[in-house]
């Protein structure tokens, strides 16, 4: 295993001699997209026409299907096929190391036991949708019908240890918070919310032979095709699953839904390929979503504004029989200094859809309690917020006392304060007007904890010089195409249009995928090393040919750049190499282990936001009127791709602090928002003058090329500047999310 | 039932499902695949193509109303190689992540500021009786019936301000 003291040394990377690394390129497959023609999964050409597959659900939340009438739906023009629970062919228990948290270890498509309203019960295919979408309005069920907890709320006192979890302590939190001179005592809550990506799930499967192809939108290539061979009773081998353009994941697409099972099951059962997507409602019935969580701060300090005592407990759900907590708590044991200090997490189990990880599990929602709870003491305390911040800074880790890979949460916001010209901010509330508006500005941390895992790359070299890298990763949108083709390029010293990147498909070497924003540092350093392999193999090749300017030279001492390889002033072109010397070109692997004393240091990104609101008195409307953030992530791969991911985060944490939340209907289970007109995601017209910067920094503890993930960062705490901005313009505290009219106008002081 | 349009310059006749949404009509049976089915309910704007010039939501409307239209989709912009100016805008601007409501954020462009161009107003337009003026907040307005997941609004409006050139 490596050392992190390895990655120290200079590299093509930190030397970025031809200046790819950090350069704001164009999207690799930019455009592919603006021309439409990048095919997501639904839209890859099968071998032959395919069928069209509908999914029907279940308008129960507990029960079980005592009978399915599909007669009237067989006998419908065009209809191929109709599965109902009694029907649909034998599957495979599906494994437990198929994300344990968020996946129960049986679960079958077309299940009779139902345990959720929008559950699917059963399946149609016909050789046209609309022949398909009339034959499953045409299948009856009948319900056995049994009690469910359903409400979040009302289901508090059966709130559990979540399992293998146990609160975390450091000293003596009661005592200390007891004898505080100066207390905060307040609660928050952070709403259920659907991750509503743009695209709907959607599969295109066929068959040849004992082979299934399938096209989906997932991910994480692995885990979707070990999952699908399971359920399938065959070897993964046997599965190719591919997912090359994704409309959107954030992290909703981390596992695989029944539209995959469902295709491949019916293509098999038909001879014909079968394409099954979602509808919009079905992406919120049927698929993950975010918990609520309920957030209980105390924070006790001296009146110098340190805190002795600090505590977040966080209460949340998940679906009975799916296991899944939300962090909420986490993210806090490595950000403010207190030597007292309790977290921990509580877990009510619903009959509900699944809860799961949904961009920032954990900081998003958390972040949105802490983050106010600190403006509140501030004000107290009589302290600037960053002044309070400032002061409960830590030298290290305030939990495990390890030393900061690298911390520039100070900086970020002293940075941030400058630019954004937060010395205008008047302390006192509602003292700010323009016309009809109270202006009012907040600000809030970020941090978001930063991840390695394993993983391969391919690379090769052909005879005309391009080089192409596959692996079995995913791009959802994060620019994934793009660093890799930068890094390849940069490695190996030639012009990006050299570089070709092919990413998820399973028959690649494998990568984890794209969440928890570890995909750029997991992905790239795995394509960095199987670049690195390929240098060495080029120099091998050209010092070992005696038709070679470099024969006989050291391979240490080979360099690459401009399109050659080269000792000294003797070079010659890659392609002229690889066309002479290996005609059939060169092709390495690569691949990429955390170091074994990674865990020796507290490793995160961190940011500050800050944020400028109008409220209306009278109608209690928020209106964003310029957001800023700065940001130290580790080296920027792509000015461009990573500006984009963080603005994005910033957005959706103004969602979730003005827009975002859905809500159960007690009475079914189902959720009152099903489209994208109850469920209110930021629109264009939300959003007004946000940008961001990141600060200079390279994380030499984190991985080969010291870069981070920018994924997440930019939700963490962002929700909570806004809900500060907010108080500061009218005075209301709402410390439950969102902060639609109705709650502004009743907390207006 | 049978069905003729003009589409991207090129005249197509189909035998239509009068149950056939025009979007399903483009993708499923013409195979232009571009224009995105994000909520199939009008809510998402990933269907947006023109119309006679206009914006629509290709779902919200059937196929074989269509008869004798002039319909231009994401594949109807680019000329060959050549790039639509507002196509070239978002790439160059990084108006888009995923790319699945970019075609539709695309067409709603070159939509839109026909529209602006004939002088149409919008809700927050403040004078009803002047020249209209994109400003930003009314690029913003009149592009709220696209959403994006991905967030990518600071740079869709940068490219739209290129494409338009407002910048």
């Amino acid at each position: 295993m490596s050392s992190v003291k390895d990655w120290a040394a200079p590299t093509p990377i930190s030397e970025n001699r031809s200046g790819l690394i950090g350069k704001g390129v164009n999207r690799y497959e930019g455009r592919l997209k603006v021309t439409g023609t990048a095919p997501f999964a639904y839209e890859v050409e099968a071998p032959s026409p395919p069928a069209y597959g509908v999914l029907i659900p279940a308008s129960i939340a507990r029960g079980v299907v005592t009978s399915a009438d599909v007669s009237q739906a067989k006998s419908a023009p065009g209809v191929l096929l109709v599965w109902s629970p009694d029907t649909v062919p034998a599957q495979g228990e599906r494994g437990a190391r198929i994300n344990p948290r968020s996946q129960r270890g049986s679960n079958p498509a077309l299940a009779a036991r139902v345990e959720h309203f929008g559950q699917h019960v059963g399946f149609v295919v016909a050789d046209t949708l609309e022949n398909a979408k009339a034959a499953a309005a045409l299948v009856r069920f009948t319900y056995d019908s049994v009690p469910a907890d359903l409400i979040f709320e009302d289901c508090l006192d059966k709130a559990e240890d979540p399992e293998g979890e146990e609160d975390v302590r450091i000293g003596d939190f009661e005592a200390a918070y007891a004898k505080a001179p100066v207390r905060l005592d307040a609660s928050y809550v952070s709403p259920l919310q659907n991750h509503a990506q743009m695209e709907p799930c959607a599969t295109t499967a066929w068959w040849d032979g004992d082979q299934v192809t399938v096209h989906t939108s997932i991910q994480m290539v692995k885990g979707g095709q070990h999952t699908l061979a399971e359920t399938l009773m065959i070897p993964s081998t046997q599965v190719r699953l591919l997912t090359r353009y994704i409309g959107g994941g954030f992290g909703g697409k981390g596992q695989s839904y029944d539209d995959l099972t469902l295709a491949a099951l019916a293509a098999r059962e038909l001879g014909q390929p079968v394409k099954v997507a979602y509808t919009r409602q079905q992406m919120f019935q049927a698929t993950i979503h975010r918990p609520a969580v309920q957030m209980r701060v105390r924070l006790g300090a001296q009146a110098d504004g340190r805190l002795d005592a600090f505590a977040l407990e966080a209460v949340t759900h998940c679906r009975r029989e799916a296991p899944f907590t939300e962090h909420a708590a986490n993210f806090a044991r490595s950000l403010y200094a207190a030597p007292n200090r309790l977290t921990g997490h509580r877990l009510v189990k619903l009959d509900i859809p699944a809860a799961g990880a949904m961009r920032a599990p954990g900081e998003a929602s958390g972040m949105l309690s802490l983050e106010c709870a600190m403006d509140e003491l501030a004000e107290q305390l009589g302290l600037d917020p960053i002044e309070l911040r400032l002061r409960n800074e830590p030298e290290t880790d305030p939990e495990t006392g390890k030393p900061f890979s690298t911390r520039q949460l100070v900086r970020c916001m002293t940075e941030g304060a400058q630019r954004f010209g937060w010395d205008r901010r008047n302390p006192k509330p509602g003292q700010v007007r323009d016309g009809r508006w109270l202006v009012g500005l907040g600000m809030a941390a970020a941090i978001r904890g930063n991840f390695l895992l394993p993983a391969k790359a391919g690379v090769r070299i052909d005879a005309d010089g391009t080089l192409t890298l596959r692996q079995g990763m995913t791009d959802i949108g994060t620019g994934t195409y793009t660093i890799l083709a930068q890094i390849t390029a940069e490695t190996l010293g030639v012009p990006l249009s050299q570089v070709k990147v092919e990413l998820g498909d399973s028959d690649f070497p494998p990568a984890p995928g794209s969440g928890g924003q570890f995909g750029a540092a997991t992905a790239g350093s795995a394509a960095f090393a199987a670049g690195m392999n390929l240098r060495r193999a080029l120099a091998e090749l050209a010092t070992g040919d005696p038709n070679s300017p470099l024969y006989g030279d050291d391979p240490e001492l080979v360099t690459f750049g401009g399109g050659n390889i080269a000792v000294d002033n003797r070079a010659e072109p890659l392609d002229v190499l690889v066309a002479r010397a290996a005609p059939e070109g060169v092709y390495v692997e690569g691949s990429i282990t955390p170091a074994a004393d990674a865990r020796d240091y507290s490793q995160h990104t961190y940011g500050a936001h800050f944020a400028e609101v109008g409220v209306d008195p009278d109608t209690g409307e928020v209106r964003l009127r310029r957001m800023f953030g700065v940001f130290a992530a580790g080296r920027i791969l792509n000015a461009k791709t990573a500006m984009s991911q963080i603005t994005g985060g910033m957005i959706w944490g103004v969602g979730t602090a003005l827009h975002e939340y859905n809500a159960v209907d007690p009475r079914y289970g189902s959720f009152i928002a099903q489209d994208l007109a109850g469920y209110h995601v930021p629109a264009h017209a939300d959003i007004a003058n946000l940008s961001a910067m990141f600060l200079d920094e390279v994380d030499d503890k984190a991985n080969p090329m010291g870069i981070k993930g920018v994924g997440e960062l930019g939700i963490a705490g962002a929700g909570a500047a806004i809900a500060n901005a907010v108080y500061n313009a009218c005075g209301a505290r709402i410390r439950d999310y969102p902060l639609t009219p109705e709650k502004v106008l009743a907390a207006l002081p | 039932m049978k069905t003729s349009f003009t589409l991207n310059g090129q005249a197509e006749s189909l035998d239509l499902d009068p149950r056939t949404t025009l979007l399903d009509a483009l993708r499923e049976q013409i195979g232009l695949k571009g224009s995105k089915k994000g909520c199939d309910h009008g809510q998402c704007g990933a269907c947006t193509v023109l119309v006679n010039g206009r914006r629509i939501n290709a779902c919200l409307s059937l196929a074989v109303t269509h008869d004798g239209d002039e319909i231009t989709t994401i594949e109807g912009l680019a000329k060959d190689e050549t790039l639509h100016p507002v196509q070239a805008a978002f790439l160059a601007q990084d108006a888009f992540q995923c790319g699945y409501c970019t075609p539709g954020q695309i067409c709603s462009t070159v939509g839109m500021l026909q529209e602006a161009a004939d002088g149409w107003a919008s809700l927050v337009t403040a004078d009803l009786t002047a020249d209209t003026v994109l400003t930003d907040e009314e690029i913003r307005e009149r592009m709220s019936g696209n959403l994006c997941r991905c967030s990518a609004y600071p740079q869709i409006l940068a490219a739209i301000r290129t494409a338009g050139g407002l910048a």
